[in-house]
Protein backbone atom coordinates (compact mmCIF):
# COMPACT_ATOMS: atom_id res chain seq x y z
CA UNK A 1 0.00 0.00 0.00
CA UNK A 2 2.78 2.40 0.96
CA UNK A 3 6.13 2.34 -0.72
CA UNK A 4 8.97 4.40 0.67
CA UNK A 5 11.99 4.91 -1.57
CA UNK A 6 15.31 6.50 -0.60
CA UNK A 7 13.57 8.74 1.87
CA UNK A 8 15.70 11.24 3.79
CA UNK A 9 14.76 13.98 6.21
CA UNK A 10 17.09 16.64 7.55
CA UNK A 11 16.28 19.43 9.98
CA UNK A 12 18.73 22.30 9.82
CA UNK A 13 21.49 20.01 8.59
CA UNK A 14 20.67 17.37 11.18
CA UNK A 15 19.92 14.06 9.48
CA UNK A 16 16.97 12.31 11.11
CA UNK A 17 16.26 9.75 8.41
CA UNK A 18 18.68 8.52 5.79
CA UNK A 19 17.76 6.59 2.64
CA UNK A 20 14.80 4.75 4.08
CA UNK A 21 13.26 2.00 1.95
CA UNK A 22 10.14 0.26 3.13
CA UNK A 23 7.11 -1.49 1.67
CA UNK A 24 4.00 -1.53 3.79
CA UNK A 25 1.80 -4.37 2.55
CA UNK A 26 -1.98 -3.98 2.46
CA UNK A 27 -4.06 -5.55 5.25
CA UNK A 28 -0.98 -6.38 7.31
CA UNK A 29 0.59 -4.94 10.42
CA UNK A 30 4.05 -3.50 10.01
CA UNK A 31 5.99 -2.44 13.09
CA UNK A 32 8.95 -0.09 13.06
CA UNK A 33 11.07 -0.90 16.06
CA UNK A 34 14.03 1.03 17.29
CA UNK A 35 15.32 2.96 20.28
CA UNK A 36 14.02 6.42 21.17
CA UNK A 37 15.33 9.06 18.82
CA UNK A 38 15.81 6.63 15.93
CA UNK A 39 13.46 8.64 13.71
CA UNK A 40 10.34 6.47 14.01
CA UNK A 41 7.97 9.36 14.65
CA UNK A 42 9.44 11.40 11.80
CA UNK A 43 8.92 8.49 9.41
CA UNK A 44 5.26 8.18 10.43
CA UNK A 45 4.75 11.95 10.14
CA UNK A 46 6.23 11.95 6.65
CA UNK A 47 3.96 9.10 5.57
CA UNK A 48 0.93 10.90 7.05
CA UNK A 49 1.91 13.95 4.93
CA UNK A 50 2.28 16.15 8.00
CA UNK A 51 5.79 16.97 6.82
CA UNK A 52 7.67 16.92 3.58
CA UNK A 53 10.79 14.82 3.01
CA UNK A 54 14.12 16.42 2.17
CA UNK A 55 14.54 13.86 -0.59
CA UNK A 56 13.04 10.57 -1.70
CA UNK A 57 9.59 9.29 -2.55
CA UNK A 58 6.53 8.03 -0.77
CA UNK A 59 3.84 6.43 -2.90
CA UNK A 60 0.37 5.55 -1.73
CA UNK A 61 -1.25 2.83 -3.85
CA UNK A 62 1.21 3.69 -6.62
CA UNK A 63 0.28 7.38 -6.47
CA UNK A 64 3.13 9.75 -5.77
CA UNK A 65 2.54 12.14 -2.94
CA UNK A 66 1.37 15.41 -4.45
CA UNK A 67 2.61 18.90 -3.72
CA UNK A 68 -0.67 20.74 -3.89
CA UNK A 69 -2.36 21.07 -0.52
CA UNK A 70 -5.80 20.17 -1.94
CA UNK A 71 -4.66 16.78 -3.23
CA UNK A 72 -2.54 16.19 -0.14
CA UNK A 73 -5.66 16.72 1.98
CA UNK A 74 -7.56 14.17 -0.09
CA UNK A 75 -4.75 11.65 0.38
CA UNK A 76 -4.32 12.48 4.03
CA UNK A 77 -7.99 11.73 4.61
CA UNK A 78 -7.39 8.07 3.69
CA UNK A 79 -5.15 7.59 6.71
CA UNK A 80 -4.76 8.78 10.27
CA UNK A 81 -2.07 8.82 12.93
CA UNK A 82 -2.46 8.24 16.66
CA UNK A 83 0.37 10.03 18.43
CA UNK A 84 2.47 8.78 21.29
CA UNK A 85 1.01 11.44 23.57
CA UNK A 86 -2.41 12.01 22.09
CA UNK A 87 -4.12 15.32 22.83
CA UNK A 88 -7.85 15.63 23.14
CA UNK A 89 -9.90 18.59 22.04
CA UNK A 90 -11.73 20.35 24.84
CA UNK A 91 -15.30 19.12 24.94
CA UNK A 92 -16.85 15.73 25.51
CA UNK A 93 -15.54 12.33 24.49
CA UNK A 94 -18.33 12.30 21.90
CA UNK A 95 -17.15 15.63 20.44
CA UNK A 96 -13.65 14.20 20.16
CA UNK A 97 -14.53 10.91 18.56
CA UNK A 98 -16.94 12.50 16.08
CA UNK A 99 -14.42 15.16 14.98
CA UNK A 100 -13.10 13.33 11.91
CA UNK A 101 -16.64 12.64 10.75
CA UNK A 102 -17.88 16.19 11.30
CA UNK A 103 -15.08 17.74 9.24
CA UNK A 104 -15.92 15.24 6.49
CA UNK A 105 -19.45 16.58 6.46
CA UNK A 106 -21.23 13.63 8.03
CA UNK A 107 -24.78 14.19 9.23
CA UNK A 108 -25.49 14.01 12.92
CA UNK A 109 -27.28 10.66 12.78
CA UNK A 110 -24.75 8.85 10.55
CA UNK A 111 -21.96 10.12 12.78
CA UNK A 112 -23.83 9.07 15.91
CA UNK A 113 -24.01 5.40 15.00
CA UNK A 114 -20.37 5.23 14.00
CA UNK A 115 -19.20 7.04 17.13
CA UNK A 116 -21.20 4.75 19.42
CA UNK A 117 -19.80 1.72 17.65
CA UNK A 118 -16.21 2.99 17.98
CA UNK A 119 -16.74 3.73 21.68
CA UNK A 120 -18.07 0.23 22.16
CA UNK A 121 -15.08 -1.31 20.38
CA UNK A 122 -12.69 0.61 22.64
CA UNK A 123 -14.66 -0.30 25.80
CA UNK A 124 -15.64 3.34 26.21
CA UNK A 125 -19.42 2.89 26.22
CA UNK A 126 -20.94 5.34 28.70
CA UNK A 127 -18.03 7.76 28.31
CA UNK A 128 -19.62 9.85 25.56
CA UNK A 129 -20.60 12.76 27.80
CA UNK A 130 -17.45 12.76 29.94
CA UNK A 131 -15.19 15.78 29.50
CA UNK A 132 -12.21 14.53 27.51
CA UNK A 133 -9.69 16.67 29.42
CA UNK A 134 -10.55 14.94 32.71
CA UNK A 135 -9.65 11.42 31.53
CA UNK A 136 -6.61 9.37 32.60
CA UNK A 137 -3.71 8.63 30.25
CA UNK A 138 -4.98 5.17 29.32
CA UNK A 139 -8.48 6.52 28.68
CA UNK A 140 -7.12 9.34 26.52
CA UNK A 141 -5.21 6.75 24.51
CA UNK A 142 -8.41 4.82 23.94
CA UNK A 143 -10.33 7.97 22.98
CA UNK A 144 -7.58 8.77 20.48
CA UNK A 145 -7.86 5.25 19.03
CA UNK A 146 -11.66 5.54 18.81
CA UNK A 147 -11.31 8.98 17.19
CA UNK A 148 -8.97 7.44 14.60
CA UNK A 149 -10.89 4.24 13.88
CA UNK A 150 -14.25 5.98 13.46
CA UNK A 151 -13.12 7.43 10.14
CA UNK A 152 -12.31 3.90 8.91
CA UNK A 153 -8.86 4.77 7.57
CA UNK A 154 -7.25 2.64 4.89
CA UNK A 155 -3.98 3.10 6.73
CA UNK A 156 -3.76 3.41 10.50
CA UNK A 157 -0.50 4.88 11.84
CA UNK A 158 0.24 4.24 15.51
CA UNK A 159 3.18 6.04 17.08
CA UNK A 160 4.35 4.18 20.20
CA UNK A 161 0.78 3.40 21.21
CA UNK A 162 1.69 2.17 24.68
CA UNK A 163 4.88 4.06 25.51
CA UNK A 164 3.26 6.13 28.27
CA UNK A 165 1.11 3.45 29.81
CA UNK A 166 1.46 1.17 32.81
CA UNK A 167 1.72 -2.60 32.12
CA UNK A 168 -1.98 -3.26 32.73
CA UNK A 169 -3.09 -0.48 30.38
CA UNK A 170 -0.48 -1.63 27.86
CA UNK A 171 -1.98 -5.12 27.72
CA UNK A 172 -5.45 -3.65 27.39
CA UNK A 173 -4.49 -1.20 24.63
CA UNK A 174 -2.68 -3.98 22.75
CA UNK A 175 -5.82 -6.11 22.88
CA UNK A 176 -7.89 -3.19 21.64
CA UNK A 177 -5.46 -2.52 18.80
CA UNK A 178 -5.74 -6.17 17.75
CA UNK A 179 -9.52 -5.80 17.89
CA UNK A 180 -9.45 -2.67 15.69
CA UNK A 181 -7.16 -4.39 13.19
CA UNK A 182 -9.49 -7.39 12.98
CA UNK A 183 -12.59 -5.28 12.70
CA UNK A 184 -11.45 -2.64 10.21
CA UNK A 185 -9.33 -5.05 8.23
CA UNK A 186 -7.06 -2.10 7.74
CA UNK A 187 -3.38 -1.68 7.03
CA UNK A 188 -1.38 -0.73 10.09
CA UNK A 189 2.02 0.87 10.43
CA UNK A 190 3.10 1.26 14.02
CA UNK A 191 6.25 2.24 15.82
CA UNK A 192 7.47 0.86 19.10
CA UNK A 193 10.68 0.63 21.08
CA UNK A 194 9.43 -2.62 22.55
CA UNK A 195 10.71 -5.59 20.54
CA UNK A 196 8.24 -7.94 22.22
CA UNK A 197 5.32 -5.71 21.33
CA UNK A 198 6.44 -5.74 17.70
CA UNK A 199 6.51 -9.53 17.81
CA UNK A 200 3.09 -9.75 19.41
CA UNK A 201 1.31 -7.44 16.98
CA UNK A 202 3.19 -7.30 13.71
CA UNK A 203 3.42 -9.43 10.58
CA UNK A 204 6.45 -7.52 9.37
CA UNK A 205 9.10 -5.68 11.35
CA UNK A 206 11.52 -2.97 10.29
CA UNK A 207 14.40 -2.14 12.57
CA UNK A 208 15.18 1.58 12.52
CA UNK A 209 18.31 2.61 14.39
CA UNK A 210 20.03 5.97 14.12
CA UNK A 211 17.90 7.07 11.17
CA UNK A 212 18.64 4.00 9.04
CA UNK A 213 16.40 1.03 8.32
CA UNK A 214 18.84 -1.75 9.14
CA UNK A 215 16.62 -4.76 8.54
CA UNK A 216 13.09 -5.51 7.38
CA UNK A 217 11.60 -8.95 7.70
CA UNK A 218 9.18 -11.13 9.61
CA UNK A 219 9.58 -11.12 13.34
CA UNK A 220 11.25 -14.51 13.68
CA UNK A 221 13.92 -13.51 11.14
CA UNK A 222 14.63 -10.29 12.97
CA UNK A 223 14.64 -12.05 16.30
CA UNK A 224 16.73 -15.05 15.32
CA UNK A 225 18.73 -13.88 12.32
CA UNK A 226 19.67 -10.25 12.94
CA UNK A 227 21.79 -9.00 10.05
CA UNK A 228 24.07 -6.75 12.07
CA UNK A 229 25.41 -6.32 15.55
CA UNK A 230 23.26 -3.25 16.16
CA UNK A 231 20.09 -5.16 15.35
CA UNK A 232 21.29 -8.13 17.42
CA UNK A 233 21.83 -5.91 20.44
CA UNK A 234 18.49 -4.22 19.98
CA UNK A 235 16.50 -7.45 19.73
CA UNK A 236 18.07 -8.76 22.93
CA UNK A 237 20.96 -10.93 21.82
CA UNK A 238 23.19 -10.51 24.82
CA UNK A 239 26.09 -12.64 23.73
CA UNK A 240 27.87 -11.09 20.79
CA UNK A 241 31.37 -12.56 20.32
CA UNK A 242 33.57 -10.84 17.78
CA UNK A 243 36.09 -12.99 15.96
CA UNK A 244 37.35 -14.39 12.66
CA UNK A 245 36.18 -17.46 10.75
CA UNK A 246 39.09 -19.87 11.06
CA UNK A 247 37.80 -22.85 9.10
CA UNK A 248 34.74 -24.00 7.27
CA UNK A 249 33.37 -27.48 6.78
CA UNK A 250 30.33 -27.42 4.53
CA UNK A 251 27.89 -25.08 6.35
CA UNK A 252 29.69 -25.33 9.68
CA UNK A 253 32.24 -22.64 10.53
CA UNK A 254 34.66 -22.36 13.38
CA UNK A 255 35.02 -18.83 14.72
CA UNK A 256 37.99 -17.98 16.87
CA UNK A 257 37.93 -15.13 19.32
CA UNK A 258 40.77 -14.65 21.75
CA UNK A 259 41.85 -18.15 22.77
CA UNK A 260 38.34 -19.55 22.38
CA UNK A 261 36.30 -21.03 19.54
CA UNK A 262 32.63 -21.34 18.75
CA UNK A 263 31.00 -23.32 16.00
CA UNK A 264 28.03 -22.06 14.09
CA UNK A 265 26.25 -22.24 10.77
CA UNK A 266 27.27 -19.79 8.08
CA UNK A 267 28.03 -19.54 4.37
CA UNK A 268 30.78 -16.99 4.99
CA UNK A 269 34.37 -17.89 4.06
CA UNK A 270 37.41 -18.30 6.35
CA UNK A 271 39.19 -15.06 7.12
CA UNK A 272 35.99 -13.02 7.33
CA UNK A 273 35.60 -10.91 10.48
CA UNK A 274 32.28 -11.79 12.10
CA UNK A 275 30.10 -11.46 15.18
CA UNK A 276 28.72 -14.65 16.65
CA UNK A 277 25.36 -13.92 18.26
CA UNK A 278 23.97 -16.28 20.85
CA UNK A 279 20.58 -15.61 22.43
CA UNK A 280 20.85 -16.14 26.21
CA UNK A 281 17.90 -18.55 26.14
CA UNK A 282 19.93 -20.83 23.81
CA UNK A 283 22.54 -21.36 26.51
CA UNK A 284 22.00 -24.33 28.83
CA UNK A 285 23.78 -24.82 32.14
CA UNK A 286 24.72 -28.08 33.89
CA UNK A 287 26.89 -29.14 36.79
CA UNK A 288 28.30 -32.18 34.97
CA UNK A 289 28.62 -33.16 31.35
CA UNK A 290 26.20 -35.88 30.24
CA UNK A 291 25.57 -37.65 26.96
CA UNK A 292 22.99 -35.15 25.75
CA UNK A 293 24.99 -32.10 26.65
CA UNK A 294 28.09 -33.28 24.82
CA UNK A 295 26.10 -33.41 21.58
CA UNK A 296 26.09 -29.62 21.75
CA UNK A 297 28.94 -28.35 19.62
CA UNK A 298 29.93 -25.58 21.98
CA UNK A 299 30.84 -26.39 25.55
CA UNK A 300 32.53 -24.08 28.04
CA UNK A 301 33.42 -24.41 31.68
CA UNK A 302 33.26 -21.40 33.95
CA UNK A 303 32.27 -19.74 37.20
CA UNK A 304 29.02 -17.89 37.80
CA UNK A 305 29.93 -14.24 38.29
CA UNK A 306 26.42 -12.84 38.59
CA UNK A 307 22.92 -14.20 38.99
CA UNK A 308 19.74 -12.11 38.90
CA UNK A 309 16.11 -13.15 39.01
CA UNK A 310 13.66 -11.59 36.57
CA UNK A 311 10.50 -13.32 37.75
CA UNK A 312 10.03 -16.71 36.06
CA UNK A 313 13.50 -16.56 34.53
CA UNK A 314 16.97 -16.22 35.98
CA UNK A 315 19.76 -14.42 34.19
CA UNK A 316 23.09 -16.08 34.87
CA UNK A 317 26.41 -14.59 33.82
CA UNK A 318 29.12 -17.21 33.49
CA UNK A 319 32.77 -16.24 33.31
CA UNK A 320 34.35 -18.77 30.92
CA UNK A 321 37.35 -16.60 30.14
CA UNK A 322 34.79 -14.46 28.36
CA UNK A 323 31.32 -13.53 29.54
CA UNK A 324 28.44 -15.74 28.54
CA UNK A 325 24.87 -14.85 29.55
CA UNK A 326 22.33 -17.62 30.02
CA UNK A 327 18.62 -17.26 30.63
CA UNK A 328 17.18 -20.30 32.44
CA UNK A 329 13.98 -21.00 34.34
CA UNK A 330 13.87 -20.23 38.03
CA UNK A 331 13.00 -23.88 38.67
CA UNK A 332 16.09 -25.27 36.99
CA UNK A 333 18.26 -22.67 38.73
CA UNK A 334 16.87 -23.92 42.04
CA UNK A 335 17.33 -27.57 41.11
CA UNK A 336 20.98 -26.96 40.22
CA UNK A 337 21.37 -24.80 43.36
CA UNK A 338 23.11 -22.18 41.28
CA UNK A 339 24.63 -19.21 43.03
CA UNK A 340 27.46 -16.81 42.58
CA UNK A 341 30.74 -18.73 42.48
CA UNK A 342 29.20 -22.06 41.38
CA UNK A 343 31.26 -23.76 38.69
CA UNK A 344 29.16 -24.87 35.75
CA UNK A 345 29.23 -26.19 32.23
CA UNK A 346 27.60 -23.92 29.67
CA UNK A 347 26.72 -25.29 26.28
CA UNK A 348 24.76 -24.37 23.19
CA UNK A 349 24.18 -25.91 19.77
CA UNK A 350 25.79 -24.73 16.58
CA UNK A 351 22.28 -23.86 15.33
CA UNK A 352 21.93 -21.52 18.29
CA UNK A 353 24.80 -19.44 17.01
CA UNK A 354 23.90 -16.79 14.49
CA UNK A 355 26.87 -15.45 12.57
CA UNK A 356 26.84 -12.01 10.95
CA UNK A 357 29.56 -10.29 9.04
CA UNK A 358 30.98 -7.50 11.17
CA UNK B 1 -5.84 55.15 62.13
CA UNK B 2 -9.18 56.79 62.93
CA UNK B 3 -9.09 58.55 59.60
CA UNK B 4 -8.66 55.23 57.81
CA UNK B 5 -11.51 53.52 59.66
CA UNK B 6 -13.81 56.56 59.43
CA UNK B 7 -13.31 57.03 55.72
CA UNK B 8 -13.74 53.32 55.17
CA UNK B 9 -17.08 53.26 57.03
CA UNK B 10 -18.31 56.41 55.31
CA UNK B 11 -17.30 54.89 51.99
CA UNK B 12 -19.35 51.79 52.69
CA UNK B 13 -22.31 54.05 53.53
CA UNK B 14 -21.90 55.98 50.29
CA UNK B 15 -21.98 52.77 48.32
CA UNK B 16 -24.86 51.21 50.23
CA UNK B 17 -27.06 54.32 50.07
CA UNK B 18 -26.53 54.46 46.33
CA UNK B 19 -24.93 57.92 46.13
CA UNK B 20 -25.86 59.37 42.72
CA UNK B 21 -22.42 60.78 42.06
CA UNK B 22 -20.69 57.48 42.90
CA UNK B 23 -23.19 55.57 40.80
CA UNK B 24 -22.82 57.76 37.70
CA UNK B 25 -18.99 57.69 37.82
CA UNK B 26 -19.02 53.91 38.15
CA UNK B 27 -21.46 53.47 35.27
CA UNK B 28 -19.45 55.81 33.02
CA UNK B 29 -16.20 54.02 33.85
CA UNK B 30 -17.70 50.64 33.05
CA UNK B 31 -19.14 51.96 29.81
CA UNK B 32 -15.84 53.50 28.64
CA UNK B 33 -13.76 50.44 29.55
CA UNK B 34 -16.24 48.01 28.02
CA UNK B 35 -16.42 49.99 24.80
CA UNK B 36 -12.65 50.17 24.44
CA UNK B 37 -12.28 46.47 25.32
CA UNK B 38 -14.93 45.51 22.78
CA UNK B 39 -13.36 47.58 20.00
CA UNK B 40 -9.80 46.45 20.76
CA UNK B 41 -10.81 42.78 21.01
CA UNK B 42 -12.78 42.74 17.78
CA UNK B 43 -9.83 44.17 15.89
CA UNK B 44 -6.75 42.85 17.66
CA UNK B 45 -7.69 39.26 18.51
CA UNK B 46 -8.09 38.59 14.75
CA UNK B 47 -4.90 40.57 14.09
CA UNK B 48 -3.04 38.41 16.62
CA UNK B 49 -4.37 35.23 14.98
CA UNK B 50 -3.37 36.49 11.58
CA UNK B 51 0.16 37.22 12.79
CA UNK B 52 0.39 33.75 14.32
CA UNK B 53 -0.85 31.82 11.29
CA UNK B 54 1.01 33.75 8.61
CA UNK B 55 4.72 33.49 8.11
CA UNK B 56 6.48 36.61 6.88
CA UNK B 57 9.88 38.21 7.32
CA UNK B 58 10.24 40.14 10.58
CA UNK B 59 7.52 38.17 12.33
CA UNK B 60 9.69 37.47 15.36
CA UNK B 61 10.67 41.12 15.64
CA UNK B 62 7.04 42.23 15.35
CA UNK B 63 6.05 39.90 18.19
CA UNK B 64 8.90 41.30 20.30
CA UNK B 65 7.70 44.85 19.66
CA UNK B 66 4.13 43.91 20.53
CA UNK B 67 5.26 42.33 23.80
CA UNK B 68 7.33 45.39 24.65
CA UNK B 69 4.26 47.55 24.18
CA UNK B 70 2.45 45.58 26.91
CA UNK B 71 4.05 47.90 29.42
CA UNK B 72 3.59 51.13 27.52
CA UNK B 73 3.17 53.96 30.10
CA UNK B 74 -0.45 55.06 30.12
CA UNK B 75 0.46 58.71 30.42
CA UNK B 76 2.65 58.42 27.32
CA UNK B 77 -0.24 57.01 25.26
CA UNK B 78 -2.31 59.86 26.71
CA UNK B 79 0.27 62.34 25.50
CA UNK B 80 0.24 60.87 21.98
CA UNK B 81 -3.55 60.99 21.80
CA UNK B 82 -3.52 64.52 23.28
CA UNK B 83 -1.12 65.83 20.63
CA UNK B 84 -2.98 64.04 17.83
CA UNK B 85 -6.36 65.47 18.80
CA UNK B 86 -5.28 68.87 20.12
CA UNK B 87 -6.34 71.88 18.07
CA UNK B 88 -2.99 71.99 16.22
CA UNK B 89 -2.72 68.20 15.90
CA UNK B 90 -3.34 66.17 12.74
CA UNK B 91 -6.83 65.12 13.87
CA UNK B 92 -7.61 68.30 15.80
CA UNK B 93 -10.55 69.14 13.55
CA UNK B 94 -12.63 66.34 15.06
CA UNK B 95 -12.75 68.23 18.33
CA UNK B 96 -12.58 65.01 20.31
CA UNK B 97 -10.15 66.08 23.01
CA UNK B 98 -11.59 65.97 26.55
CA UNK B 99 -14.38 63.61 25.55
CA UNK B 100 -15.17 59.99 26.51
CA UNK B 101 -14.44 59.10 22.87
CA UNK B 102 -10.87 60.34 23.26
CA UNK B 103 -10.43 58.14 26.35
CA UNK B 104 -11.81 55.16 24.45
CA UNK B 105 -9.43 55.79 21.53
CA UNK B 106 -6.54 56.00 23.97
CA UNK B 107 -7.61 52.82 25.74
CA UNK B 108 -7.83 50.93 22.47
CA UNK B 109 -4.26 51.95 21.64
CA UNK B 110 -3.14 51.08 25.16
CA UNK B 111 -4.62 47.57 25.32
CA UNK B 112 -4.36 46.44 21.71
CA UNK B 113 -0.81 45.07 22.14
CA UNK B 114 -2.04 42.98 25.10
CA UNK B 115 -4.92 41.60 23.04
CA UNK B 116 -2.81 40.77 19.99
CA UNK B 117 0.24 39.58 21.97
CA UNK B 118 -1.62 37.35 24.41
CA UNK B 119 -3.70 35.94 21.55
CA UNK B 120 -0.45 34.94 19.86
CA UNK B 121 0.78 33.34 23.10
CA UNK B 122 -2.50 31.51 23.62
CA UNK B 123 -2.38 30.08 20.09
CA UNK B 124 1.27 29.19 20.45
CA UNK B 125 0.57 27.26 23.66
CA UNK B 126 -2.07 25.18 21.92
CA UNK B 127 -1.02 24.90 18.35
CA UNK B 128 1.51 22.18 17.47
CA UNK B 129 -0.22 19.11 18.90
CA UNK B 130 -3.75 20.22 18.09
CA UNK B 131 -2.65 21.23 14.62
CA UNK B 132 -1.12 17.80 13.95
CA UNK B 133 -4.11 15.99 15.43
CA UNK B 134 -6.67 17.97 13.46
CA UNK B 135 -4.68 17.69 10.24
CA UNK B 136 -4.17 13.96 10.60
CA UNK B 137 -7.87 13.46 11.28
CA UNK B 138 -8.48 15.09 7.92
CA UNK B 139 -8.97 18.79 8.65
CA UNK B 140 -8.39 21.28 5.84
CA UNK B 141 -6.28 24.36 6.53
CA UNK B 142 -9.30 26.41 7.55
CA UNK B 143 -10.70 23.60 9.70
CA UNK B 144 -7.30 23.29 11.38
CA UNK B 145 -7.20 27.00 12.20
CA UNK B 146 -10.73 26.75 13.54
CA UNK B 147 -9.74 23.84 15.79
CA UNK B 148 -6.73 25.74 17.15
CA UNK B 149 -8.61 28.97 17.83
CA UNK B 150 -11.37 26.98 19.49
CA UNK B 151 -8.85 25.27 21.81
CA UNK B 152 -7.23 28.62 22.58
CA UNK B 153 -10.46 30.35 23.48
CA UNK B 154 -9.73 30.37 27.21
CA UNK B 155 -6.35 31.93 26.65
CA UNK B 156 -7.89 34.46 24.30
CA UNK B 157 -10.64 35.37 26.76
CA UNK B 158 -7.94 35.92 29.38
CA UNK B 159 -6.29 38.33 26.96
CA UNK B 160 -9.55 40.23 26.58
CA UNK B 161 -10.21 40.41 30.31
CA UNK B 162 -6.66 41.51 31.08
CA UNK B 163 -7.11 44.28 28.53
CA UNK B 164 -10.28 45.30 30.30
CA UNK B 165 -8.48 45.30 33.63
CA UNK B 166 -5.75 47.57 32.31
CA UNK B 167 -8.29 49.96 30.79
CA UNK B 168 -10.46 50.28 33.90
CA UNK B 169 -7.61 50.76 36.35
CA UNK B 170 -5.39 53.23 34.50
CA UNK B 171 -5.40 56.95 35.27
CA UNK B 172 -2.63 58.64 33.29
CA UNK B 173 -4.41 58.48 29.98
CA UNK B 174 -7.91 59.23 31.27
CA UNK B 175 -6.74 62.39 33.00
CA UNK B 176 -4.61 63.70 30.11
CA UNK B 177 -7.10 63.19 27.28
CA UNK B 178 -10.34 63.15 29.33
CA UNK B 179 -9.58 66.06 31.60
CA UNK B 180 -11.64 64.72 34.54
CA UNK B 181 -14.69 66.77 33.60
CA UNK B 182 -17.46 66.24 36.12
CA UNK B 183 -20.45 64.37 34.73
CA UNK B 184 -18.71 63.90 31.38
CA UNK B 185 -15.24 62.36 31.45
CA UNK B 186 -14.75 61.75 35.16
CA UNK B 187 -13.89 58.08 35.79
CA UNK B 188 -13.28 56.13 38.99
CA UNK B 189 -9.54 56.67 38.91
CA UNK B 190 -9.56 60.36 37.98
CA UNK B 191 -12.26 61.04 40.55
CA UNK B 192 -10.24 59.24 43.22
CA UNK B 193 -7.22 61.32 42.42
CA UNK B 194 -9.21 64.54 42.65
CA UNK B 195 -11.04 63.63 45.88
CA UNK B 196 -7.77 62.62 47.49
CA UNK B 197 -6.09 65.88 46.54
CA UNK B 198 -8.91 67.98 48.05
CA UNK B 199 -8.94 65.88 51.22
CA UNK B 200 -12.28 64.18 50.59
CA UNK B 201 -10.92 60.83 51.68
CA UNK B 202 -14.31 59.14 52.29
CA UNK B 203 -15.36 59.68 48.69
CA UNK B 204 -11.95 58.59 47.34
CA UNK B 205 -12.12 55.50 49.49
CA UNK B 206 -15.61 54.62 48.28
CA UNK B 207 -14.50 54.91 44.66
CA UNK B 208 -11.39 52.84 45.42
CA UNK B 209 -13.42 50.08 47.03
CA UNK B 210 -15.69 49.94 44.00
CA UNK B 211 -12.67 49.76 41.70
CA UNK B 212 -11.17 46.93 43.73
CA UNK B 213 -14.46 45.06 43.66
CA UNK B 214 -14.71 45.51 39.91
CA UNK B 215 -11.15 44.19 39.57
CA UNK B 216 -12.08 41.26 41.81
CA UNK B 217 -15.17 40.53 39.73
CA UNK B 218 -13.07 40.53 36.57
CA UNK B 219 -10.55 38.20 38.18
CA UNK B 220 -13.23 35.78 39.31
CA UNK B 221 -14.63 35.82 35.81
CA UNK B 222 -11.19 35.05 34.35
CA UNK B 223 -10.55 32.11 36.65
CA UNK B 224 -14.08 30.80 36.13
CA UNK B 225 -13.50 30.75 32.40
CA UNK B 226 -10.02 29.26 32.71
CA UNK B 227 -11.11 26.38 34.90
CA UNK B 228 -14.15 25.45 32.89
Amino acid sequence: MITVRDLSKRYYGNTVLENINLDVPTHAVTAIIGPSGAGKTTLLRLIDLLEEPTSGQITFDDMETPRSEGVRLEMRRRMVIVFQKPVVFSGSVYDNVSYGLRIRGYGRRDAGDKVMHALETLDLSGYENRMAKTLSGGEVQRVALARAMVIEPELLLLDEPTANLDPVSTTKVEQLISRIIRELHTTVLMSTHDMAQGQRLADQIGVLIGGSMLQVGNSSDIFNLPNSMQVAHFVGVENVLEGVIESKDQGLVNVSFGSHHVEGLSQLEPGVVVSACIRPEEVTLALTITQTSTSARNTFYGTISNITSTGPLVRVVVDCGFQLVALITTRSAQELELQKGTEVWAFFKATGVHIVQA
Amino acid sequence: MDLLIDSFLTAIMLILTGDREVFSITARTLLISSASTFIAASIFVPVGSLIYFQSFPGKGLLINVIQTLFSMPTVFVGLLVFITFSREGPLGSFGLLFSPTAIIIGHVILISPIMAGLTISALRGIAPEIQDTAMSLGASRLQTIHAIVREARYGVSTAVLLGFGRAISEIGLAIVVGGNIRGYTRTLTTAMSLETSIGNFEMAMALGIILVFLALAVNILVSQIQHR
